[in-house]
């Protein structure tokens, strides 16, 4: 490897015109951006402007159909991850590709190449873990691991094969407010050692705070390289969607109502190895208000979630109360049956058949309504409501009645999402209902949700976006370890508390929430 | 190098059939190649496997009474495959049925019984299918055993109840000592369907059981419950269906339909229980069902065809001394052709280079 880092010579790595096609689709359009020696620059882009497709190809994982690349001013060919590593590349996907059951030595140990043996792992481990700030214990189990020590372990494996450029795909989208300022320090010090880091985020304010140079990429293309410090977020966003996204709007008249949803002192084992254990959780949504459940990743979501729709039972009925009826042991069929309804975080998979076409997917949740008669199916009723859920929900479809796959993720989440709304719900449920969604669905759907509510039904909205969280929920509370804090109205929530509240180390006056 | 499946996009049903009629064609001139390497002609070999069996009206009929339990079990082995459970055991429930169908008739042999006879049987060889068929079922959803073997396995355990039956406590005392039962009554006697005719009842109720099974597959939400069951079970799991039901029903129709098919064949076709009275149905209605797609009207057409090279392949063995096991070999040849032409239909093959750019 070549040792002259500061030069003032060509760009560490320049692409020029990348474009890569899938079928009648150009993910990426012509692409060029060019990363100095120990700069941070960011990519921007919503979901689905070419971002990943771009990264894949510059780490070898994908071959660009026309365009070059140079490292260092010379052309390079990279056709395998195998020869990004040697050229110098590292990259921290947004997907943790870690085994559960090893420690954390060992699975740094398997991703290295063969002249690696556990007991070098483990002193180079200490050092980096030492120089860099990324506390690591080297024979934890990975699956006893937050997920902010899992991502350290992505970046330690990294820095070990020493890369002049780090790849970092959306970083943050799992960590806590202040998980996230440390990883902030540990690239700008990696930097200022005149290592490069490409910085994938759809996160404005993080690449403010941290990059100085930005390449905006829109439907495939580069609509702008920019200083993000130089422009305001308003102007970012509108390089980044094409057009002013508009707010959220919650100033329609609110009048709370009955309680819809009362949870009391709710405990449930974890579901398997991994699993969480819900831990006492209160919880009540009144008609007419958006409750917010915050947290980071793998603290009792989904566990929660399923245990509110029913997929999961309580062990005592008044565990959970649905509109007055004890509800704790019944299924998510009878919960429906009560006016609730659900949307769990996995589009594809979970809450839609991927192979099955739009109205037999509204088949899912639809059983007990119109949509079949004694046993029958009326499929002439389910394409009339699939058909309604396109057009109330602006669900852009290739054809008349797709396969719910054909659907991108931001339209397939406006379809599962219209499919519960259009049923009226006087409760609903949803995890993570923008997770991957570009701006404008994501947009659509918090306005559908803080409509409902306002029409009078119970909305719960479990997020990771606290963002998210701040602009639709009316009252929130956090997450951690399967405990849930108190709730209390958005206006008395900072940031700080809620990232404290994330970490487990509230103090907050009153609260009981005792592990 | 390596191979890459891409989905293609637009597939229409008349390139799906085109494709089906392609995998005939293609196994057809396999196993003719075979057939020449043994030294055949390939040309009479064709003469005598399909179209001899066409032009008699006798081998037409046996034809029907070949299919007809090959049918009636393929089609209850769709409900478990499309909800994604693998019933391998049916050959196992069709001798069960079969056996406590002819309790009845054993029990009644040289009374005056009367009508009830028959349907009892009928209603019992049903019973004691699903019944066997819901042991798996129970051992899966109870303590999570996989079905494919315990369905599998208790496939001997009928086969030898069967056999230990006809050579003792229901061996015919004036049979010789030969390992069979008694003849069944008229009464007991799945009667044909025309007069004098070989086709017997069982292939009325393979006809009505496709067209039911057409209905509730296709218009019934328990039908889609199996359908999202096989794609999707988070989904299913979501949609409130719950999976331990669902294995519970597919067991006990696949096996009733299976336990039918048995009853029918001994009180219809052989009219007395023997230590063998399946050539294997079981076993090649899973062939029958996959050749069909899943799909009723697909396992009507399959049946009847796997029935033709049966029957093909018996006369083949007389007039053209092929061995028998070529008739195995040959369902094997178009199975693997049909399952072939339909990832052909649905994915590109591209050949690409590993190493890239290199």
């Amino acid at each position: 490897m070549n040792a002259d880092v500061s030069s003032s010579g060509p760009p560490l790595v320049e692409l020029k015109g990348i474009s890569k096609r899938y079928g009648d689709l150009l993910a990426n359009d012509g692409i060029g951006l060019s990363i100095e020696p120990g700069e941070i620059h960011a990519l921007l882009g919503e979901n689905g402007a070419g971002k990943s497709t771009l990264v894949k190809i510059l780490y070898g994982v994908i071959e660009p159909s026309a365009g070059e690349i140079r490292w260092e001013g010379r052309p390079v060919s990279i056709g395998s991850p195998v020869e990004a590593r040697a050229l110098g590349l590292g990259m921290v996907f947004q997907h943790f590709s870690l085994f559960d059951e090893l420690t954390v030595a060992e699975n740094i140990a398997v991703a290295l190449s063969g002249d690696w043996s556990l007991s070098t792992v483990r002193a180079k481990l200490g050092e980096i873990s030492r120089t860099y700030g990324l506390a690591l214990d080297a024979d934890r189990a990975v699956w006893t691991l937050s997920a902010g020590e899992r991502q350290r372990i992505e970046i330690v494996r990294c820095l070990l094969q020493k890369p002049r450029l780090l790849i970092l795909d959306e970083p943050t989208s799992v960590l806590t407010p202040q998980e996230a300022e440390h990883l902030f320090g540990t690239l700008e010090r990696l930097s200022a050692e005149g290592c490069s880091i490409l910085y994938i985020s759809h996160k404005l304010e993080e690449v403010r705070r941290l990059c100085r140079r930005a390449t905006i990429l829109r439907a495939g293309r580069v609509v702008a390289t920019i200083d993000p410090r130089a422009s305001s977020a308003r102007e970012i966003a509108a390089l980044m969607v094409g057009n002013e996204v508009g707010e959220v709007r919650t100033d329609a008249p609110q009048r709370i109502q009955g309680e819809m949803l009362r949870v009391a002192n709710l405990s449930l084992p974890p579901a398997g190895l991994h699993g969480q254990a819900l831990r006492n959780i209160d919880l009540v949504a009144r008609a007419g208000e958006v409750v917010g459940i915050a947290g980071v990743a793998g603290n009792g979501q989904s566990e929660l979630f399923a245990a509110l729709s029913g997929e999961r039972l309580a062990d005592r009925a008044d565990a959970i109360v649905i509109a007055g009826k004890p509800s704790g042991t019944l299924g998510i069929d009878a919960r429906r049956r009560l006016g609730a309804a659900f949307v769990p975080e996995e589009r594809l998979g979970h809450a839609a058949a991927p192979t099955h076409r739009l109205s037999e997917n509204t088949l899912i949740s639809h059983a007990a309504s119109e949509v079949s008669r004694s046993g029958f199916i009326l499929l002439n009723a389910a394409k009339r409501v699939a058909r309604s859920i396109v057009q109330g929900f602006d669900v852009r479809t290739p054809e008349g009645d797709p396969q719910a796959r054909k659907l991108s993720g931001g339209n397939l989440q406006k379809f599962v999402i219209g499919r519960e709304i259009i049923r009226r719900p006087k409760l609903l449920i949803v995890d993570q209902p923008t997770w991957g969604v570009d701006a404008g669905a994501a947009r659509l759907i918090r306005q559908a949700l803080v409509d409902l509510a306002r029409d009078g039904s119970a909305v719960v909205v479990v997020s990771q976006d606290l963002d998210e969280l701040f602009e639709v929920a009316d009252r929130m509370a956090v997450i951690h370890q399967g405990s849930l804090s108190p709730l209390r109205p958005i206006g008395e929530w900072t940031r700080e508390a809620v990232g404290l509240e994330m970490l487990g180390v509230a103090q907050a006056p009153g609260a009981t929430h005792a592990v | 190098m390596r191979f890459e499946l891409t989905p293609r996009t637009n597939v229409n049903s008349a390139m799906r059939i085109a494709a089906s009629i392609a995998a005939f064609i293609t196994s057809f001139l396999i196993a003719g190649f075979v057939i020449w390497l043994m030294g055949r002609s390939p040309i009479a070999a064709f003469d005598v496997y399909v179209l001899q069996p066409l032009a008699d009206p006798w081998s037409l009929q046996e034809l029907v009474v070949k299919a007809t339990p090959m049918a009636l079990i393929a089609i209850g082995l769709s409900y478990c495959f499309r909800a994604n459970l693998w019933n391998i055991g049916a050959e196992g429930q069709y001798v069960i049925g079969a056996v406590l169908g002819s309790w009845i008739a054993l029990r009644t042999h040289g009374t005056e019984a009367g009508a009830w006879v028959l349907p009892l049987m009928l209603l019992l060889g049903i019973l004691g299918g699903a019944f066997y068929g819901l042991i798996p079922a129970f051992l899966k959803t109870r303590f999570g055993v996989n079905e494919i073997l315990t369905s599998l396995m208790l496939v001997y355990v009928a086969q030898l109840t069967l056999d230990y039956l006809v050579r003792g406590p229901w061996r015919d005392p004036k049979g010789f000592n030969f390992p069979q039962s008694v003849t069944f009554d008229p009464a007991a006697t799945l009667p044909p369907v025309f007069e004098a005719g070989r086709v017997h009842y069982g292939a009325v109720f393979a006809l009505v059981a496709i067209l039911v099974t057409a209905v509730v597959l296709g218009r019934t939400l328990f039908g889609y419950r199996l359908k999202l069951t096989g794609d999707a079970p988070r989904a299913a799991r979501f949609a409130g269906f719950s999976s331990k039901a669902t294995t519970m029903a597919v067991f006990a129709i696949s096996g009733g339909l299976a336990g039918l098919a048995g009853i029918s064949e001994v009180s219809g076709q052989i009219g007395q229980l023997q230590p063998s009275i399946s050539p294997g149905y079981g076993f090649t209605a899973i062939t029958v069902a996959f050749l069909g797609r899943l799909n009723p009207i697909g396992i009507l057409v399959a049946s009847l065809v796997v029935a033709l090279t049966f029957i093909g392949g018996e006369s083949a063995q007389i007039l053209l001394k092929l061995p028998l096991d070529l008739t195995q070999a040959f369902q094997g040849i178009l199975l693997m052709c049909v399952l072939a032409a339909d990832a052909l239909v649905s994915y590109r093959v591209r050949l690409v280079n590993r190493g890239g750019g290199k």
